[in-house]
């Protein structure tokens, strides 16, 4: 397969760009913030983005979707970091639809995913039980209890959390913390008695949640997927995840170039433009050349998403998909530090909006690994 | 899709079938990689071979148009080609500067006489090329050149001095940039001609290196004669030219010694220098280090082919070529600082049948110049901020 968009693609990429720079430009989180807005995003927003198919992109069309495809919800994702927009887009278009869409069967998918569609159903993956990323260390154990299971632990940084319908949640069944196996997937209602959410405001004023068990009663409904074995559908969300992620950090990057080349046209010093200035503009230079690398594996994971049936799945995607994450995180730190560097003092103030894409570079680069995670994870796929 | 599994059926029993034992293994020294030419000694029989057989069929240039020799194929059916070739480990069968650089030039502003017979032999790699482009005092500024080339009627005279010829010594011919108009101003006076290096007045001078080797020559021109009908596009236009030929030579010098096909990876070396600990490299710093190449390699590799699909694409912009020029050696010199990293001592030592005489610190050594050759990478951060980030005016 070419190693390109195609005409639909392209299409997408392009409306998602012009909707999302005019409805939600960077100043729209600047104005969340600012207000502490309870929710963090626009629900008008995210209805209207609902209503263009962007959060059943990933859904397939017996239950509502696009089934366009992880290509083009990348294009979105990537248009999204141009703008920082907030939404649930990766809580729950990305993340949420991958779970239920991979794990569920046929009577939650089809009670969830075209709510999901349509923009009235939020959900939120709970992963991560410390605040570094690690899938095989839950923070939440799930005991036998009845027919059911009695949910106890913590969930750090579950995007979107505080305003979620339902959790999905990974707590461990059998095992140790660290194994592979003994891990099950939960999906809970918020209002389930013992579930006690705190919001976290973050650097980058993208939601965010601690999530507290204590002792929240669930039954074999609430599973999603198999009990125990959790691990495994819960790996191939995290690989989409930090594909879409990486499509975001992609975006985010370009837009800080672009910006930031821009502003080297304006500056006058030394009675020239900065720009003319051979020092600058190799600072420049060597960052777009690491962004051309970054769009390469961002594509190259996207199709491979697309390609994967779930059934002959090998590590390729795995592979792709941590090459893609580690890449796109590095670059994004080396745009939004060098962004700064080049706008000079201009660039510390929280004027200038060039601070919001490096908060939300860091924050998105932590979210399901970081470079450093990835390349672990890399190299172990690759057996040394 | 149908057509192109097919494709991919065929092609990998004809490989398996032609591709002789001993050109599927690692490429590791210079000669395993033939250039062809007259002056070429084959490292076996089957090296030969193998270059015959992929010539017959046009696939040690697979896009090339078949009437000249080529393989006809479309780009979705070369990669594959390319693919089925990795998969066994096939080694390039023909790699030479008329493949890359001066047949590629031909095909787009050459005559007809001139594709007709040229290209066939490039093909073949009956034909050694060189390239004549930097002067002892133009290097990045290659546009000053002064070798001259005075009109003759039906032919040129030249006179003036070649540095930095790659393998002047083995070449069968040269494409060289001469000025034809001194009088114009320094990129309209220059034009591109093909002549034989075997006439009197051209004199070759290998120049050692570092790396304990001599790659590149002094190349001198006393009276060496050009036909008219050896002049490539217009008389005066050769800059254009010179820089379509340098775009290619960008490519080629970015890709050099990349392919993941022909060479082990990184990794590997590792394993077997270092040794696993529980299944993770025992040098942990190390890891963290070929892991860093690996993917970098891995987004250049991506990056080239995403670049070329879409120049086929029609979208691509030309200063690409810039970008992977200087991505892909700036990580062939890391791959070779690892490699020093990864064997230790045994790396540096420079004589002894042990240590193949210092194959591996002349290999280290000779990538130096892969961030100078073809334009220095500042010359290409130089041309990203120019022509793609439209950085400069003061």
């Amino acid at each position: 397969m070419a190693l390109v968009l195609n005409e639909e693609q392209q299409m997408l990429k392009e409306s998602a760009k012009g909707f999302l720079q005019e409805n939600a430009p960077v100043e729209a989180l600047r104005s969340l913030r600012d207000e502490r807005d309870a929710t963090g995003y626009s629900k008008d927003l995210w209805q209207q983005m609902a209503e263009m198919g962007w959060a059943g992109i990933l859904v397939d069309e017996a239950h509502g979707g696009l089934e366009f495809g992880h290509v083009g919800m990348g294009q979105v994702m990537e248009e999204n970091g141009r703008t920082l927009t907030a939404s649930p887009l990766l809580s729950t278009a990305v993340l949420g639809a991958s779970a239920i869409s991979i794990g569920g069967n046929e009577a939650q998918k089809s009670a969830l995913l075209p709510a999901i569609v349509e923009g009235k159903l939020v959900t939120a993956l709970a992963v991560d039980g410390g605040s570094r990323h690690k899938p095989t260390r839950t923070g939440v154990t799930a005991e036998k209890s009845g027919d059911g299971y009695s949910l106890s632990g913590e969930k750090q940084f579950v995007i979107d959390g505080h305003v979620a319908d339902k959790i999905i949640a990974s707590a461990r069944t059998s095992g140790n913390e660290g194994d592979t196996d003994g891990i099950t997937l939960f999906i809970i209602d918020v209002d389930t008695q013992g579930l006690e959410i705190e919001r976290v405001i973050m650097a980058d004023s993208i939601n965010s949640a601690i999530i507290c068990f204590s002792g929240v009663a669930v039954t074999a409904e609430n599973i999603l997927g198999e009990a125990d074995k959790g691990l495994a559908v819960l790996q191939q969300v995290l690989d989409i995840g930090n594909a879409h992620l990486s499509a975001e950090l992609l975006g985010l990057s370009q837009e800080v170039l672009e910006r930031t080349v821009t502003y080297m046209k304006e500056r006058r010093q030394y009675g020239a433009l900065i720009g003319s200035y051979q020092g600058l503009q190799h600072r420049a230079a060597h960052l777009f050349s690491e962004i051309e690398l970054a769009k390469s594996v961002v594509l190259k994971v996207l199709q491979a998403l697309d390609e994967d049936d779930g059934e002959s799945r090998d590590s390729n995607v795995a592979l792709l998909a941590s090459l893609a994450k580690a890449k796109a995180s590095e670059v994004a730190t080396l745009a939004t530090n060098e962004g700064v560097q080049l706008h000079g003092g201009i660039g510390m103030t929280d004027e200038l909006d060039i601070g919001f894409f490096m908060k939300r570079a860091r924050v998105a680069e932590q979210l399901l690994g970081d470079q450093r995670f990835h390349m672990n994870r890399f190299a172990a796929i690759n057996g040394y | 899709m149908a057509d192109l599994d097919t494709f991919r059926t065929e092609t990998r029993a004809w490989l398996n079938a032609n591709c002789p034992p001993t050109q599927c293994t690692p490429s590791e020294e210079f000669e395993d990689t033939c250039w062809g030419g007259t002056k070429w000694r084959f490292t076996n029989p089957e090296q030969k071979t193998w270059l015959d057989v992929m010539a017959e069929r046009g696939w040690t240039a697979p896009e090339w148009p078949a009437e000249y020799g080529g393989g006809g194929l479309d780009r979705e059916q070369a990669k594959i080609l390319y693919q089925e070739m990795a998969r066994i480990g096939a080694r390039t069968p023909l790699f030479s500067m008329g493949l890359s650089m001066i047949g590629p030039a031909l095909l787009k502003y050459g005559t007809e006489a001139q594709k007709q017979q040229h290209i066939p032999n490039i093909v073949a790699g009956k034909i050694w090329w060189c390239q004549g482009y930097s002067e002892p005092n133009f290097g990045s500024d290659l546009a000053g050149l002064q070798t001259r080339a005075e009109d003759k009627g039906d032919h040129y005279i030249i006179n003036g001095q070649k540095v930095w010829t790659s393998y002047a010594n083995m070449a069968d011919w040269m494409f060289c940039l001469v000025r034809t108009d001194p009088d114009a101003a320094k990129h309209a006076g220059i034009s591109l001609v093909l002549f034989d290096m075997s006439q009197p007045g051209v004199t070759v001078k290998p120049i050692p290196l570092i790396s304990g080797k001599s790659p590149f020559c002094e190349t001198f021109l006393d009276d060496v004669r050009a036909d008219k009908d050896q002049l490539v596009g217009q008389v005066n236009k050769g800059w254009e030219l010179a820089t379509y030929l340098l775009t290619h030579e960008r490519a080629m010098i970015g890709n050099m010694g990349q392919s993941t096909a022909i060479v082990k990876s990184l990794n590997e070396h590792a394993v077997e220098q270092v040794g696993l600990e529980n299944g993770i490299l025992a040098d942990s710093a190390l890891r963290a280090d070929i892991t860093s190449w690996l993917m970098d390699d891995m987004a250049f590799q991506l990056t080239a082919e995403r670049l070329g699909d879409e120049t086929k694409a029609g979208t691509g912009t030309g200063a690409a070529s810039s970008m992977l020029k200087y991505a892909g050696t700036e990580n062939n010199k890391r791959r070779h600082e690892l490699m020093l990293g990864i064997h230790g001592t045994q790396a540096l030592a420079w004589e002894g049948e042990a240590f193949k005489d210092g194959q591996m610190a002349s290999v280290w050594l000779r990538t130096k110049g892969n961030t100078i050759e073809g334009g220095t990478s500042e010359i290409q951060l130089n041309i990203i901020s120019k022509r793609i980030l439209g950085l400069g005016e003061k």
